[in-house]
């Protein structure tokens, strides 16, 4: 046969398999409910439901000293980010707190004018310490506010006593904050573009692993292995489809971030678009590897969310920031070819085009798109194994 | 010389069992050589090693040692040279169940690089040849197992193959499919001179092949033309006649046991076919129970057993005595002989215990083959049907049934695939509400009494039910448990069903690791634990080898003489013969009902097969309903 004709053959194969494959992917409404579904209702979830800001806190006030004074101090408290509730009795507080009805207690004592007359005030400030982070977050808020006092207090040629147990300088030095690469301090800014990775993951790993798990298991592969067909047309029938899939998980993720929650894209769009790609690979890859494992629907899938869903979202830095976890977790985090890919993205979305980093984290993905489509091919023969 | 299809030589391929670490050798040195142009069958019971076999001519595996030539190409070097010649159908057909039959068989065509103009004209003729052409856009997953079977061999043929291999094509699919399967793959066999080697567990089937393989625990045991497999038996086959008043199983049964003259019997067409063994003498029979035999020109089916026989008894002999005992201890005589018989219809005066030897003549045991089928006349009723009505949606699953089925009774639940029959078996269990209808299953009205309903019945589903991963005496205990049984009595239940399903060895393992008629022995016991006066048994015997059946079907003989009432169903026609009464249905309808010899004789007064009384009746019924509908 000469060249033409086997690469015609090749075509027609391959061509015939995949639309095979988009057509059982229409006709099973699972896989539009996981290609396109999921990824709106994660964007939505993440995007409106979880959030990491901590914002209209409700705290609840405890006045002992009800002086024009106090209340000119505590005024600072109001505002976007907590939400304060004059209560009569620290009794009544910390039932509140109790309940979780507020999430912390700041009572004046009943001499505070005195004290801020004398010089150096005492604020109380309970908190509720469950959830350390929204906890770390109102105690800085209060802090700043109650700071933020001082400063016009002085201004006004009043006296400008420390008034908060942290603040014991006297001189005026004035930290202005400046969050670059999130000017917006918010955390959908950080979220929106990690969750492109959880869903090109989960579109990749998972549908691959289980369409392909599918075969093995109908025994479908039997009666396809004893035609012409190569093992090669086999494998890119069933990334082809999926390929599509993941990237219009991708663009919807893509649009959500830039239209409905104004992510701003300081990189370079075909960057991630190429980068984007090459990941969809890597995770195809690992998908088509997992099923040559497994051969089975159950275990393929139960495999893809443990070994690729959940690390991306727990280990990749989705959530929580590597440099902030224990050794062992960070070393296995690096493991994870989400994690590049995590870095990266967020890299291209809200710092730029940072080349070495582009270049090593993109370097390390093809090393693994390369290693799991090798991993992929061998572990696909067209064979049987009993 | 006209080239082969297929030349083995000394071919072996083994595997471990993951549960038992044991070795199993699935193919163990076959040399075979498969012409041309022609049908040729591998016949042998589940676990032969046809499909690895099979799967290695196809090279979707590799054997360990010996050589398999294909076409003239070393299979195992070059497994895609051959994969481009050839085509194969694996059990479970291959089809993709979520595309029509016309994306199917165009999937296949691309594979095969069918060019477009050649295609057409193609599949066009094997879509009308497989009588599919009105459902070229209906899904796969929607069609009937036999039109799923016309499916994945019409793929197999998008362009004529240089060799076809079928894997068991016509496993649980009902008579008529199978009927109809084979005279396409002969018309092809004329018509294209394909060249086809088909593996079955039907002897049948293998008899209308030219050349047939015989296999058995990884072994060729014999292998010729059905002729000169079944001139193996010559001079020993013969046709008892049954005496009046006597059922075809008990004279059967009474055959098989006596091993010493006996090789095998079988009811069949209202007489028991009986094989002798080497040097036993007709007269033999007529002297000990009294029947009368006649020669017949051997079957395939003598020929095939007589191998296994011989084989099983080498095994018995390699292995010591163990598995002989039981059979040989029993030397009985026919009970009741009809002579004596008290003239009531109905007491055939068969000892419940058929080894024991039968002192008092009579005793009232209802089963009788030849009573007639008037309905409940005789003996008590233990399950009555009436008008039950099954619906799921507007589809009538089944539609206006009755029947009655006697303490005591072998009862037949016939038809073919999608004729309602697993929906009647499910509604009897309890398993599934009826639409409308009554429905009493050992005196208790199954509509409000259930759980009492259920007490009284075992149940053997079709994949067993048990749990793979326990061993027997776990599965016992587990079964028992579930049916109230615990202390001493579990204890002793336990013992006796082992006892009476040669279940006696513990070795410890996972009964997953155990072949399928050990299974089927320890499915049938968990289900008898609690002494249930009705048995439930949905397709017991599919997947399980010949020798293995005859057991199956003596131990049921047994337990209806013991006066537990059995209703089955089968897809082996043949079976239906020992059913005290049956009934066919088709499209939720009962067709016909009574003895197999009424139902022989609503067929037509020429048939004499049960699957040839199946066929017409059903096909009968079938064309009239067209032309009502017309």
């Amino acid at each position: 046969m000469n060249a033409t004709a086997s690469v015609n053959a090749f075509l027609v194969r391959l061509g015939a398999l995949t639309r095979k494959e988009f057509r059982q992917l229409w006709r099973d409404n699972s896989n539009i409910l996981i290609g396109i579904v999921l990824p709106i209702i994660l964007i939505l979830l993440f995007g409106y439901a979880i959030s990491l800001d901590v914002k209209h806190a409700p705290i609840a006030l405890v006045m002992d000293d009800d002086s024009p004074l106090a209340r000119d101090v505590l005024s600072g408290l109001h505002g976007e980010y907590l939400s304060p509730r004059p209560v009569p009795s620290m009794r009544e507080a910390e039932r509140l707190l109790r309940n979780r009805e507020v999430d912390g207690i700041v009572r004046l004592p009943a001499n505070f004018a005195e004290q801020l007359a004398a010089g150096s005030a005492q604020v109380q400030l309970v908190l509720y310490g469950t959830d350390p982070t929204s906890a770390t977050a109102i105690r800085g808020y209060v802090s700043s506010a109650l700071n933020l006092w001082v400063l016009r207090n002085s201004d006004r040629g009043g006296p400008a006593p420390g008034v908060f147990a942290d603040s014991t300088s006297t001189g005026r030095v004035e930290v202005l904050d400046r969050l670059w690469f999130n000017a917006a301090n918010s955390s959908m800014w950080y979220l929106v573009p990690g969750l492109v990775v959880i869903i090109m993951t989960l579109v990749g790993a998972f549908m691959t692993a289980l369409v392909m798990a599918r075969e093995w298991e109908r025994g479908t592969l039997e009666s396809l292995f004893v035609t012409p067909v190569h093992r090669t047309e086999i494998l890119l029938s069933k990334i082809i489809p999926y390929f599509l899939v993941g990237m219009i998980g991708f663009f919807l993720c893509l649009l959500a971030a830039r239209f409905l929650f104004r992510v701003p894209l300081y990189g370079s769009l075909a960057v991630l678009l190429l980068t984007s790609m090459l990941y969809l690979i890597v995770s195809l890859a690992l998908g088509l590897v997992l099923s040559a494992l497994t051969k089975k629907q159950f275990l393929a899938s139960q495999l893809a969310l443990f070994a690729t869903f959940l690390p991306a979202v727990m280990l990749s830095g989705f959530l929580f920031d590597l440099r902030c976890v224990p050794p062992l977790v960070r070393y296995v985090g690096q493991i994870l070819p989400a994690t590049y890919y995590m870095e990266l993205i967020r890299t291209l979305f809200l710092a730029g085009n940072i080349w070495p980093l582009i270049l090593k984290n993109n370097c390390v993905l093809l090393g693994y798109a390369v290693l799991f489509l090798i991993l992929a091919y061998a572990g696909t023969p067209k064979r049987l194994f009993r | 010389m006209k080239e082969l299809a297929i030349q083995a030589r000394d071919v072996h391929k083994s595997f471990r069992i993951k549960e038992s670490g044991r070795i199993v050798r699935a193919v163990d040195g076959v040399t075979l050589d498969v012409p041309t142009g022609m049908i040729s069958a591998l016949v042998g019971p589940d676990g032969a090693g046809k499909t690895t076999l099979l799967r290695m001519i196809c090279g979707l595996t590799s054997p360990e040692s010996g050589t398999l030539a294909v076409l003239g190409t070393d299979t195992a070097a070059h497994p895609q040279a051959v994969q481009d010649r050839i085509s194969y159908m694996p059990q479970r057909f291959g089809l993709y169940e979520d595309l029509t039959v016309r994306e199917n068989m165009e999937l296949y065509a691309d594979l095969h690089c069918v060019p477009r103009e050649r295609r057409e004209q193609r599949n066009a003729r094997l879509l009308a040849m497989m009588d599919l052409d009105r459902f070229t856009e209906r899904l796969a997953g929607r069609l009937s197992g036999g039109m799923k079977q016309k499916l994945g061999l019409a793929c197999t043929l998008v362009r004529p193959p240089d060799l076809l291999l079928l894997d068991e094509p016509t496993a649980g699919v009902d008579p008529l499919s199978r009927r109809e399967l084979w005279s396409i793959l002969r018309q092809l066999e004329k018509e294209e001179s394909l060249t086809v080697l088909v593996s079955t567990a039907y002897l049948d089937e293998a008899a209308l092949c030219k050349q047939v393989f015989i296999m058995h625990e990884g072994q060729l045991i014999a292998q010729g033309t059905p002729d000169e497999l079944a001139s193996l038996a010559a001079g020993r086959c013969f046709d008892v006649t049954l005496p009046p008043g006597m059922a075809a199983r008990t004279v059967q049964a009474a055959l098989l046991d006596d091993t010493a003259t006996v090789a095998d019997a079988v009811p069949a067409g209202g007489l028991v076919h009986c094989m002798l063994r080497r040097n036993a003498d007709a007269g033999a029979l007529h002297a000990r129970f009294g029947l009368t035999a006649h020669p017949v020109p051997p079957t395939l089916e003598d020929g095939f057993m007589l191998l296994l026989r011989e084989r099983q008894k080498e095994a018995a002999q390699a292995h010591g005595p163990a598995e002989e005992d039981g059979r040989a201890a029993v030397q009985g005589t026919l009970p009741g002989s009809p002579a004596r018989g008290s003239g009531a219809p109905g007491s055939t005066a068969f000892s419940r215990h058929v080894g024991a030897s039968v002192q008092d003549g009579q005793q009232a045991a209802p089963a009788d083959n030849a009573a007639g089928a008037t309905d409940g006349a005789a003996g008590d009723v233990v399950i009555e049907v009436r008008d039950l009505v099954k619906r799921f949606g507007s589809f009538t699953a089944v539609d206006s049934t009755s029947f009655c089925v006697r303490r005591g009774e072998i009862f037949g639940l016939l038809g073919p695939n999608g004729a309602g029959k697993t929906t009647t078996f499910r509604m009897l269990c309890g398993l599934l509400p009826a639409t409308s209808g009554l429905l009493r299953v050992a005196g208790n009205d199954l509509r409000t009494a259930r759980a009492q309903a259920r007490a009284n019945i075992g149940y053997v589903a079709q994949k067993f039910s048990l749990y793979g991963t326990l061993t027997v005496e776990e599965n016992l205990q587990f079964f028992g448990g579930i049916y109230n049984l615990h202390g001493r009595r579990l204890r002793e239940r336990i013992a006796t069903v082992r006892r009476q399903f040669d279940l006696r060895e513990e070795n410890g393992l996972p009964c997953n690791a155990m072949p399928g008629g050990f299974r089927q022995r320890l499915a049938m016991a968990a289900g008898l634990l609690h002494e249930p006066q009705i048995l439930f048994l949905d397709e017991p015997t599919s997947g399980i080898d010949a020798l293995a059946r005859r057991a199956f079907w003596r131990q049921i003989t047994e337990l209806a003489a013991g006066s537990t009432t059995i209703i089955i169903t089968t897809h082996f026609m043949e079976e239906a013969e020992y059913c005290d009464r049956m009934v066919i249905q088709d499209a939720g309808k009962i067709l016909a009902l009574g003895t197999p010899g009424d139902v022989r004789r609503q067929a037509g007064p020429d048939v004499n097969s049960m699957e040839e009384a199946f066929i017409r009746i059903v096909e009968r019924h079938r064309a009239a309903r067209a032309g009502a509908e017309q």
